[in-house]
Parts: structure tokens; C-alpha cells; sequence
């Protein structure tokens, strides 16, 4: 492949001798700009009087300019100051060198010689360049990361009055945990009330979040209408509660298949621990839920469970056991 | 002096037609040597016995621009909150002129893509073009990779829903069970405590501007040190093993991918006497 020889240049005589279509130096445009200002300052202040004012200026400037601009299409001639420059006189029988063919101005610098000024300045645009960056970056990344971690909402769910849960007997119980946010905040517990235990009413209520990576659980036995219980829907604090009546012969997830039995212990599949629960309180005859916390395994069932009992923890994670080293710590949680 | 034909008149349209089109491009040149940076990129030299194995890389490379492309127009159609994410998907898919075949381009296509980058890799491998000196393009190419399946990751949940949401839920916490970090990677992934609306936006705004923007400097990055470094003949190249002429004979080498000198004497050129 041939690089294509440019074709030698042909100096145009023409455009040396070309006349220069400058237009004449001048300062309407100046009084013109300030004029606009006044119309919009004016329209602010008086729209009448002075935005008035400053249309007058304006289109005094503006037909001042305007004369200038085409004064030379009207046939008058422009006069231009020269630019004067002071003769350099040159010795007798010479001209003066070019400018470019004289000395430097300045002495080279000596090789490797560093100037103490461009150091100061190399450093100053990095240094100021890094701090700025900083001061930019650092909130920044804050607003980015630290809201998921700092002033997490604790959640109380008003699950209705007592009577609504029948001793001994299974409920889907669903609920919003903040109904500010809707229907995506709506969460599922299985509900059993237990009776009185120690002069305490006892509750078991079992999240439905899977311990294995978080699906949902489901109860394994019939529900609703089948078992000739009513199905319990009232308008609390949480959004429609609703309450739905279930045999469940245990849990399990439609995910990966994990398996718990009644109490939320693992009875086969995937799952690192058993389900994570709530704890309540009766407040003026109400079930409250209030927050949730693991658990490794329960010993017993009913109201005298032996319930291991851990701080929360995500999915999948163990709470007991030597792997329970590789989760020292848990994000801040309500 | 050489006789000279009076141009006819075609052969005077034609010259003029060409002036009116060079005439931006000079223009433009002669501003920013654009026009020969992209002739540069393009017009390069590669080693004659490539084959269309290394056009997997290319390939990759449209299906990322696709992507781009089709998720530009989606955004302009999708609302990423709790209650109008899958409504307007719905209406993208349902109403939207040709906006099922965009979503479908869009949906697909990222599958296309994976797969292409998992394409390319293996040809990187086999031919070990990932060797000396270009060690550092294969980590800028598992980079990009990863990048594209947290494209994937992100973008599953936006269409909201039950199988977008609990497959988010399950990819969190399966972040979530990484030892020590892994439980403050999964919130910081929901934004909080709980998926909500933080996620979804959240991860619209990694699926959107976050991650295509880091995806498009590495491949810049790519694309640069393919550049630098050239082309890798095939393991089985003659040339690239030192058969002889290769190095005296340039002709082995495309002069372009515009205009290939004719295949018969370059083979000629390189066969070594025929000793095998």
C-alpha cells in the first residue's frame, strides 16, 4: 500500500492580497448588553418604568451598533488605528535579525536543574487536586453506603386482640411492617397460641423466612375454608391483617427444598438452623409483634419449649457451631 | 507533455461528489485527527492466519452495545417504584409500539452477551492468548465479565415480579453468607434491613449507570491493549512458531482488512518448502 503523495502546495497569490472585512472596534454592544439587563432587572422591580427605561437604552445601543456594523456596506470608510510599534534601529548597511534567529532570551538550564517554583506547583495541583477530590468524594460515598446501615426503623406489628387466636391452634398471619411503604413491606409469621404458661399467655410465632437464603416458607397441611375455621381479616396499625387457619404437619420451602417441623427445627434440606421467630408482648390485650431474633434449635415444643435463642442473622448464616466464627459481626439491625 | 482527455462530464460529477464528501471528513481530520485515529483502530494489521474464531470478541462487543442501546429506550418507559415497576413493564410489553420486541432484544440479548463473553474467553484460552505480554488483558476481561453478570444480577429483579423479587432475595443472601463482610454486603445491597423500595431503585441505578459506565472504560481499557499488543496468531500458525520467511517477508501480514493481497501468494510465501 502506497502512502498518497500530497499534491505540492500551490501558494494562492489571491488570498494574500485579500481585503480584510473587520468590522470597526466599538462599545454599543456594551450599552446594548446593559440595557437587556435593566428590561430584566425591570421586570422584577417595575416592569412599567423600568424595564421601559431599559428597552430605551437598549434599542439606542442596539441602532448605534447596528450603524457601526454596516457602515461599510453603506459606502463610508472604516478608520482603524494603526498599531504602532517602536522601530529597532539596525546598525549602518543591515537589518536587524529575526526575532527568531537571535540568542534565547534566557540561558538554557542546566541539565537535571529543578526549579524550586514548578515543584511547588506540581505538588500544590496534585495536593489541592487530591483534597478537593476528597472533600467531594467522602460525603458522597457516605450518602451512597451509610444509609442502609444507620437509622433502621424498629417495626411493631399489632397482630389484633387475643381472642382472635383460639388455643392450640395454627395461623398464616400476614402483615406490613411499615405501611408507609406498602404492600412490598408485607411480611408472613405462623402463629400458635400456646395458653397460659406461668401465669404468661405464650405465643409461638415463627417467621416464614427460610434459613437457608430467605424464600419463603411454606406450612405443609391444609388451610382456610377446609378446616371449617374462619379466616380472621381486620384493618389494624399494619395494614389488612389477615389471619388464615392452618394444620400444618410442619414447613417447608418451595426454593431448595428445606423441611422444619412445627417448632422450626430442620428436618431435612439446606438450611443452616431453625426458622427465626418473634417476640411479642400483650399490650391492652393485643398480640404485638415485636422484633425477630434466630435460633439455633429448640429442645421440647408448645409453651415449654427450650428455645436456643441468637441475635438475628441473615439466611444461611450459623449461628452456633464453629462456622459461626466467619460472621463476627452483624450490620446494625432495630 | 502528456496528452491529456478532456474529463467527461460523469467522470466531472463523480470527482465533484467526492469532494463534497471528503470535504467534512477532511475537515474534520484536520481539527482532530479523528479520521485517522478511527483508521487506525480499524485498518489495523493482523496476522494473516487469523480466523473466525477471533471475531468473538467483536461480537461480544455488539451485543454489550445492544444492550446499551435497548436499555436507553427501556429507561424511557420504565418506572422503577414497588407499585409501577411491573405495570409499566406490562405496558412496554403489552402497548409500547414494538416495545416487546426492544424488551425481548434487551432480554435475550443479555443472555447473548454472557454467553459471547464465555465464547471469547475459551478461544482466549485455547489459543493462549492470555500468555505474555497480555496477562493484564485477561484480568481486564474477568473484570468485564464479572461486571456483565452483575448487569444480570441487577437487572432480574426490575421487571418485579415473583420470581424477579425471590430470586433478588435468594442472590442477597446468598452475598449475605460470604464469612465476615458477607451480612453488610447483603444490607447494603437492600439498602436497609429488608427489600423494599431502596432496592429496586438501587439496583436500577447499579443496573443502568453504575455498572454499564465501569463496563464501558474496562472496555476501553480492552480494546486499547488489544490495540498495543496485536493480534495472537493461532497456536497452530507457522509464523508465530518462527517458520522462516514470516519475519523477512512482511507480504505474510494483510496490508488491511480492506484490501487483502490475493491469498495464493502469501500462502506460497509461507509455505517453508514444503518440509512437512
Amino acid at each position: 500500500m502506497e502512502p498518497k503523495q500530497p499534491a505540492p502546495d500551490q501558494p494562492e497569490q489571491e488570498s494574500l492580497h485579500e481585503e480584510i472585512h473587520l468590522p470597526p472596534p466599538t462599545l454599543w454592544p456594551l450599552g446594548f448588553a446593559i440595557g437587556i439587563v435593566v428590561v430584566l432587572v425591570g421586570l422584577i422591580i417595575n416592569p412599567v418604568l423600568i424595564s421601559s427605561i431599559g428597552g430605551a437604552i437598549a434599542i439606542v445601543f442596539a441602532a448605534l451598533w447596528a450603524r457601526d456594523a454596516t457602515a461599510e456596506l453603506r459606502g463610508r470608510p472604516i478608520s482603524v488605528e494603526p498599531e504602532r510599534r517602536d522601530l529597532r534601529p539596525a546598525g549602518e548597511g543591515e537589518t536587524a535579525a529575526p526575532a527568531d534567529q537571535q540568542g534565547a532570551a534566557l540561558p538554557e538550564p542546566e541539565p537535571g536543574e529543578r526549579f524550586p517554583r514548578s515543584r511547588f506547583l506540581e505538588g500544590a495541583t496534585l495536593g489541592l487536586g487530591g483534597l478537593i477530590g476528597g472533600i467531594i468524594t467522602v460525603p458522597i460515598a457516605g450518602f451512597a453506603v451509610l444509609p442502609s446501615f444507620l437509622g433502621q426503623k424498629r417495626h411493631e406489628v399489632d397482630l389484633g386482640p387475643l381472642s382472635t387466636f383460639p388455643e392450640g391452634d395454627w395461623y398464616i398471619a400476614t402483615f406490613m411492617t411499615d405501611p408507609s411503604q406498602g404492600e412490598v413491606s408485607r411480611r408472613t409469621a405462623f402463629v400458635r397460641n400456646n395458653g397460659v404458661f406461668q401465669n404468661e399467655p405464650s405465643f409461638t410465632i415463627i417467621s416464614n423466612r427460610c434459613a437457608h437464603l430467605g424464600c419463603p416458607v411454606q406450612a405443609n397441611g391444609p388451610s382456610g375454608q377446609i378446616l371449617g375455621k374462619k379466616t380472621v381479616s381486620e384493618h389494624t396499625a399494619n395494614g389488612q391483617v389477615t389471619l388464615l387457619p392452618v394444620v400444618p404437619a410442619g414447613f417447608g420451602c418451595p426454593c431448595h427444598g428445606g423441611q422444619y417441623d412445627t417448632e422450626g427445627n430442620r428436618t431435612a434440606g439446606p438450611p443452616v438452623r431453625a426458622l427465626d421467630r418473634y417476640s411479642f408482648e400483650v399490650r391492652n390485650g393485643r398480640l404485638i409483634l415485636l422484633s425477630t431474633f434466630s435460633v439455633s434449635h429448640v429442645d421440647g415444643s408448645g409453651a415449654q419449649a427450650q428455645i436456643h435463642k441468637y441475635r438475628l442473622a441473615g439466611p444461611g448464616e450459623h449461628v452456633d457451631g464453629p462456622e459461626q466464627w466467619f460472621y463476627p459481626l452483624q450490620p446494625p439491625h432495630h | 507533455m502528456a496528452y491529456r482527455r478532456q474529463p467527461s462530464r460523469a467522470q466531472i460529477r463523480r470527482e465533484r461528489m467526492e469532494e463534497l464528501v471528503l470535504y467534512p471528513l477532511d475537515w474534520l481530520e484536520e481539527r482532530s485527527g479523528l479520521v485517522g485515529g478511527i483508521r487506525y483502530f480499524l485498518f489495523r494489521k493482523v496476522p494473516g492466519d487469523i480466523n473466525w474464531m477471533q471475531t468473538l470478541g467483536s461480537a461480544a462487543l455488539t451485543a454489550f452495545l445492544v444492550q446499551a442501546i435497548t436499555g436507553v429506550i427501556l429507561a424511557m418507559y420504565y418506572k422503577p417504584t414497588p407499585t409501577d415497576a411491573y405495570p409499566s413493564i406490562q405496558n412496554i410489553t403489552d402497548h409500547v409500539t414494538l416495545g416487546w420486541m426492544v424488551r425481548g432484544m434487551h432480554r435475550w440479548g443479555a443472555s447473548v452477551f454472557i454467553i459471547l463473553m464465555f465464547l471469547h474467553m475459551g478461544r482466549v484460552f485455547l489459543f493462549g492468548a492470555y500468555k505474555y505480554p497480555r496477562e493484564l488483558n485477561w484480568i481486564v476481561g474477568v473484570l468485564i465479565l464479572a461486571m456483565g453478570m452483575m448487569e444480570g444480577f441487577t437487572g432480574y429483579l426490575l421487571p418485579w415480579d415473583q420470581t424477579a423479587y425471590w430470586a433478588t432475595v435468594v442472590g442477597i443472601n446468598l452475598n449475605g453468607t460470604a464469612p465476615f463482610l458477607g451480612p453488610f454486603l447483603a444490607q447494603f445491597l437492600r439498602g436497609g434491613q429488608e427489600i423494599g423500595a431502596d432496592t429496586l431503585t438501587r439496583f436500577y441505578s447499579l443496573h443502568m449507570l453504575l455498572i454499564p459506565g465501569g463496563i464501558m472504560g474496562l472496555i476501553g481499557l480492552h480494546l486499547y491493549l488489544v490495540i498495543r499488543l496485536g493480534v495472537t496468531s493461532p497456536p497452530w500458525s507457522r509464523e508465530a512458531a518462527g517458520a522462516e520467511h514470516a519475519e523477512e517477508e512482511p507480504v505474510d501480514l494483510r496490508p488491511g482488512l480492506t484490501r487483502p493481497v490475493p491469498r495464493g501468494i502469501a500462502a506460497a510465501q509461507a509455505e517453508p518448502g514444503g518440509s512437512e
